[in-house]
């Protein structure tokens, strides 16, 4: 009880301070200048090359129009059910490589036979682009639907294997042998060292991959799929109603920093410790 | 041994005894002769000090003793049973013989109090009440009263230390091996450390085997020093502190404490020399 009341309050203490702090203003001013230069250089000046972008009145007309002349807004059904499967497909290829790849991440940093045996041949497939993949996902898997979840899954899966893996790897010695010396067996030593010590790598691993899945799953849609905001963004292009390309574009911004997010407060639930310990600034 | 606390609690148990050992490197072809042939016989319920430059190889015979390393020849043992020797090149690492690490190994994603249930939970004799009703008692006595539910980050290094100590004592271990534990106080803090050690050990009878490289703890704490050459490492001279215990800083003004240094003194410097001159790395 004491602990969640403690967290609450620095939770609180935070948000007051950041108020307090000239950050929130600032951040104001920053999207200020890159909407008015949006503004200015398309509608105002109409600088060579940017004749054909869409503008700004233009975009925000189109997003918040109960009407919308392309038929996408935040007044139709159909804007949420683009975001709804985009979103469900990052959802299961993010929990299938966070599932798949902590394990996988934490075996390959604990057993030096496992890594001798997997990790050469994993160095060899990670640097293998999504898009490359394309092509084997779609004579692979059938329907629309899987390929673009396994190419999601990919690039967030290795992102979470390796830098779980680093996690392992990073935890001193010290801890193990304490914990030998303590009577802990090898497996209540994984248990209680080597899972908790890899933590902050997993979590900066986490963040990696939600950030790798968007980026594939964007990719994905353009080439298979009917649905999902990178197909609203692929289509768009080619029908040129380019207003619904910047729409798809903040949409899946907004959607990107959402996720990033929660998978950051889920990191600070778990690992209570070291938020308290940065709190405090260390010692 | 007159000094030895003379009281009918006192362990007949914890005796270590070291026998002809010798510790040789092979990193890269090269051996190294970290420790030779060094025989000390040290009487259960001592407080023995081991003295000597960095890098001598002192850390390397706790490490034996502990069980982290394995020993090239000859034997050690605890109460007259085979900890290792040949035919059991590594000890096995075990709650009988607990570390202080040099520089702390309580974990850092656990409170204090789990820290110090840690092991008697890890060895499961004990139900969970009553090794957290002993852990909460210990931590009381300990004047740790208040910082149960803090984790480690966030007390004061002193503090740590002596969580890490009475983590140790849980487990009721029939050693204490303690690998210069106070190297990285400040000597306000270490002088209080020290006197909270002393208070520890009159309620707790073990055999502490403490390395360290400062002379005044050494003569402070111990009922014996045993000076050790530099690398590689034996004992060169063991000198007795008959100042009675139990002991309080008064005891470093004394003009047996200042004898006592001074016996010590020249032999300590002229192995620091030589280690120096030697090239010999941190250690």
């Amino acid at each position: 009880m004491s602990q969640s009341n403690a967290t609450m309050n620095l939770t609180m203490y935070r948000i007051s301070s950041w108020l307090k702090s000239p950050k929130p203003y600032l951040m104001f001013v920053g999207f200020g200048l890159v909407l008015s230069f949006w503004y200015f250089s398309v509608e105002v000046w109409k600088l060579p090359r940017f004749q054909d972008m869409p503008s700004l009145t233009e975009v925000f007309e189109e997003w918040f129009s109960e009407d919308p002349y392309y038929g996408l807004s935040i007044y139709t059904p159909e804007y949420y059910k683009h975001i709804g499967i985009s979103l469900r497909r990052i959802a299961y290829a993010f929990c299938l490589a966070t599932a798949l790849g902590v394990p996988l991440g934490l075996f390959l940093g604990w057993s030096q036979k496992l890594r001798e045996y997997i990790f050469p041949l994993f160095e060899l497939l990670r640097p293998i682009p999504v898009l490359a993949w394309v092509p084997l996902a779609i004579i692979m898997f059938s329907g629309s639907e899987t390929p673009v979840i396994f190419l999601t899954f990919l690039a967030s899966f290795f992102a979470t294997t390796l830098n779980t893996m680093l996690g392992v790897e990073s935890i001193d010695e010290e801890y193990s042998r304490a914990a030998y010396c303590l009577g802990a067996s090898r497996w209540q030593t994984f248990v209680h060292v080597v899972v908790p010590g890899a933590m902050p790598y997993i979590f900066t691993g986490l963040q990696i991959s939600i950030g790798v899945a968007w980026f594939s799953l964007v990719a994905g849609e353009m080439v298979s799929g009917q649905y999902g905001l990178g197909y609203i963004i692929n289509t768009a292009y080619i029908m040129v109603q380019y207003s619904q390309i910047i729409i798809g574009m903040i949409t899946l911004g907004l959607f990107g920093y959402v996720t990033s997010a929660l998978v950051r407060l889920a990191g600070d639930y778990m690992m209570q410790w070291r938020v308290r310990e940065l709190a405090l600034g260390g010692d | 041994m007159s000094t030895l606390p003379k009281d009918d609690s006192m362990p007949i148990k914890g005796a270590i005894r070291i026998e002809d050992v010798v510790k040789v490197y092979d990193p890269d072809g090269a051996a190294v002769m970290a420790v030779d042939h060094c025989s000390i016989d040290i009487p259960a319920g001592e407080i023995c000090m081991i003295v000597g430059p960095s890098g001598c190889g002192k850390t390397t015979l706790l490490n034996t003793i502990a069980g982290f390393h394995g020993l090239t020849s000859g034997h050690i043992y605890l109460d007259d049973e085979v900890l290792c020797g040949p035919g059991k090149e590594k000890a096995e690492p075990g709650s009988d013989r607990i570390v202080v690490f040099q520089n702390g190994a309580l974990f850092p994603w656990k409170t204090n109090l789990d820290n110090i249930a840690f092991g008697p939970m890890m060895e499961g004799k004990l139900s969970k009440d009553e090794i957290y009703e002993k852990a909460r008692k210990m931590m009381v006595d300990a004047g740790l009263e208040g910082t149960e539910d803090s984790f480690p980050g966030e007390v004061s290094s002193g503090l740590r230390r002596r969580v890490e100590i009475v983590r140790a004592l849980m487990n009721e271990p029939k050693v204490l091996l303690f690998d210069e534990p106070y190297r990285a106080l400040d000597s306000l803090t270490k002088s209080v450390m020290h006197e909270a050690l002393l208070d520890i050990y009159y309620k707790n009878k073990v055999t502490i085997f403490f390395i360290t490289h400062d002379l005044e703890e050494a003569i402070f704490l111990g009922h014996r020093l045993i000076i050790m050459s530099s690398r590689p490492c034996k004992p060169k001279k063991i000198v007795e502190v008959d100042i009675p215990h139990p002991r309080d800083y008064s005891v470093l003004t004394s003009p047996r404490f200042r004898e006592i240094m001074n016996e010590a003194k020249g032999v300590v410097n002229e192995e620091a020399r030589k280690a120096f001159e030697a090239g010999e790395k941190e250690g």
